[in-house]
């Protein structure tokens, strides 16, 4: 087990974003992880990744208890993440927005080897521009595939990825899909917030499924977006009901 | 090192050779204009090896200047003058950790007025232990220091800030207050420890200022609070470096040099209004130079060739 989360409880004053939250993930896993708007998602991913703190439950990653490490030691322990709004150094070029995530983290680079490995990411990932031109000059979708190329240099063990799927026109997005299916090949376990339905059912291995900050569901795909509590979330009641 | 930083490096030395020779050709008005811009570098150079990839702008460097001088004040009677250098650096460096580490996790405008409010605490301090403790208002310091060994000291002392800014721009320290200054937080998500870095650059910074007053102490004479810690001296680094460039390490020097050589002017023309015409330059520089005149000469190729190929 590669990450194993247990009643991770997050509150911001009086409102529980994320309740009593527990789930596993095994290497080489794609989980799921769904909900209406608000559902507390993206409070998980930023729990995980450090950037808050929990107020309640246990984190373990690489069977090494995180829920009291800051952002850069989870990171160092091999968890790295994208962003649900893109975030690009601004004032540095492709190479170089690649390359960071490849210096301070879990795999570390300098030098030659450094580029090499950015270079590749970036090819892999199908970012056609110069590596020297500046980050802001990149199309929307290109700074997504070089987000993911700074997570990715780094080597990770756990890749968490909060809509990096959203705003993909259908090609793209079949090549995004094929994308994070290899990186599941190479072992690699992988947390999806996503909205979009087709990438979930064909990526998914599991999900789970949250409302009000609580999972209401969890399992294959095919059966957790049958489940009646689920389409009552996403849809209403009348919808649950029938 | 490749050819083009072993050229680099053989100019500046030349460049630093040459200066270095003021003293020989004069030791009256263009000697004390010398120590006068050779402190303002020093004192620039090293606020941008820390504010300028951060952003964080430091308004401290009064509180470490004069500490520096107040070390040599307080010990000139009792120590020999290199061993209160030393002091001064330690002393520096220490308060830099402990202010480093408190107001590392503010940010912005926080962090402008704690600095500035640190170096008014610290006068504050000085002066109370002073009118408290002894009869006078300050500190006499009267050595044998010529104003030329001054003046070397001072280069000796750019050199090493332009050689530590050269190895942290080319260190992964460099690259990681790069990624701070960009986005913090993806900084900290790639395992960037950023407190750890911007501590270490405001010590590094704090250090240098605080042997900077040291240096200074003799050619001064008589330290006041009111002098070691003013706040105007805080300022004028600011808007030298912010006149000159903080995106390269030679940005703040091409700042230093018109603005030392103006605020000569306006001393003596305009003894009343220094503040308010201090103010105004500062509206003005970040107002139409915001890239400052670094900024300014390295775009200038450019715009001369997008003229001639457009």
């Amino acid at each position: 087990m590669v990450l194993n989360v247990d009643g991770m409880t997050k509150s911001f004053g009086g409102i529980r974003a994320v309740d009593a939250l527990s789930f596993e993930l095994v290497p080489g896993e794609i989980l799921g992880l769904i909900g209406p708007n608000g559902s507390g998602k993206t409070t998980v991913i930023n729990v995980l990744s450090g950037a808050l703190k929990a107020n309640a439950g246990r984190i373990q990653l690489l069977n090494r208890d995180i829920g009291q490490l800051s952002t850069h030691e989870i990171a160092r322990c091999g968890l790295a993440r994208t962003f649900q709004i893109v975030r690009i150094l601004p004032a540095m070029t492709v190479l170089e927005n690649v390359a960071v995530g490849g210096v301070f983290g879990h795999g570390r680079y300098w030098g030659a080897a450094l580029d090499r490995r950015a270079k590749d990411l970036l090819q892999r990932l199908g970012v056609r521009h110069g590596a020297d031109t500046p980050a802001t000059a990149l199309t929307y979708i290109d700074q997504k595939r070089v987000e993911l190329a700074r997570a990715l240099i780094s080597d990770p063990k756990v890749l968490l990825l909060d809509e990096w799927l959203a705003g993909l026109n259908p090609v793209e997005l079949g090549i995004g899909i094929s994308l994070i299916r290899d990186l599941r090949a190479e072992g690699r376990a992988i947390i999806i917030v996503e909205h979009v339905m087709d990438a979930i059912r064909s990526l998914c291995d599991r999900c789970v499924v949250m409302n009000g900050g609580q999972k209401i569901a969890e399992g294959t795909p095919g059966t957790v977006l049958a489940d009646r509590a689920v389409i009552s979330a996403y849809l209403g009641d009348e919808y649950g009901d029938a | 090192m490749s050819a083009i930083n072993r050229g680099k490096f053989i100019l500046v030395a030349l460049a630093f050779g040459t200066a270095a020779l003021l003293p020989f050709f004069d030791t009256g008005y263009w000697l004390s204009l010398g120590v006068s811009l050779a402190m303002y570098a020093v004192l620039a150079t090293s606020w941008t090896l820390f504010s300028g990839p951060t952003h964080y702008i430091s308004l401290a460097t009064a509180a470490f200047f004069g500490t520096g001088m107040y070390v040599v004040g307080g010990g000139v009677d009792l120590l020999p003058y290199p061993a209160l250098v030393l002091i001064a650096a330690l002393t520096g460096a220490v308060l830099a950790t402990l202010v480093g580490l408190t107001t590392m996790r503010i940010s912005g405008v926080y962090f402008v007025i704690f600095t500035l409010g640190l170096a008014e605490l610290i006068r504050q301090v000085v002066t109370w232990v002073q009118t408290t403790f002894t009869s006078s208002s300050g500190l006499y310091v009267l050595t044998d220091i010529t104003e030329s060994m001054i003046y070397w000291e001072l280069m000796s002392l750019l050199a090493l800030v332009y050689l530590a800014g050269w190895m942290i721009n080319h260190s992964r320290l460099g690259l990681a207050l790069r990624v701070i200054g960009n986005d913090e937080t993806v900084a900290a998500h790639i395992g960037i420890n950023t407190a750890k870095a911007k501590v270490m650059l405001f010590i590094i910074s704090g250090t240098v200022a605080s042997v900077c007053g040291a240096l200074l102490a003799p050619r001064w004479v008589y330290v006041e609070p009111t002098i070691a810690f003013s706040p105007m001296i805080s300022f004028q680094v600011v808007i030298m470096a912010l006149l000159g460039g903080v995106h390269r390490l030679w940005g703040p020097l091409c700042g230093v040099i018109p603005f030392t050589l103006l605020w000569e002017v306006i001393a003596a023309q305009f003894p009343n209004q220094t503040t308010l015409l201090l103010g105004a330059s500062f509206l003005l520089i970040v107002y139409f130079i915001p890239n400052g005149i670094a900024g300014l000469l390295e775009n200038f190729p450019k715009q001369l060739q997008s003229k001639n190929g457009g």
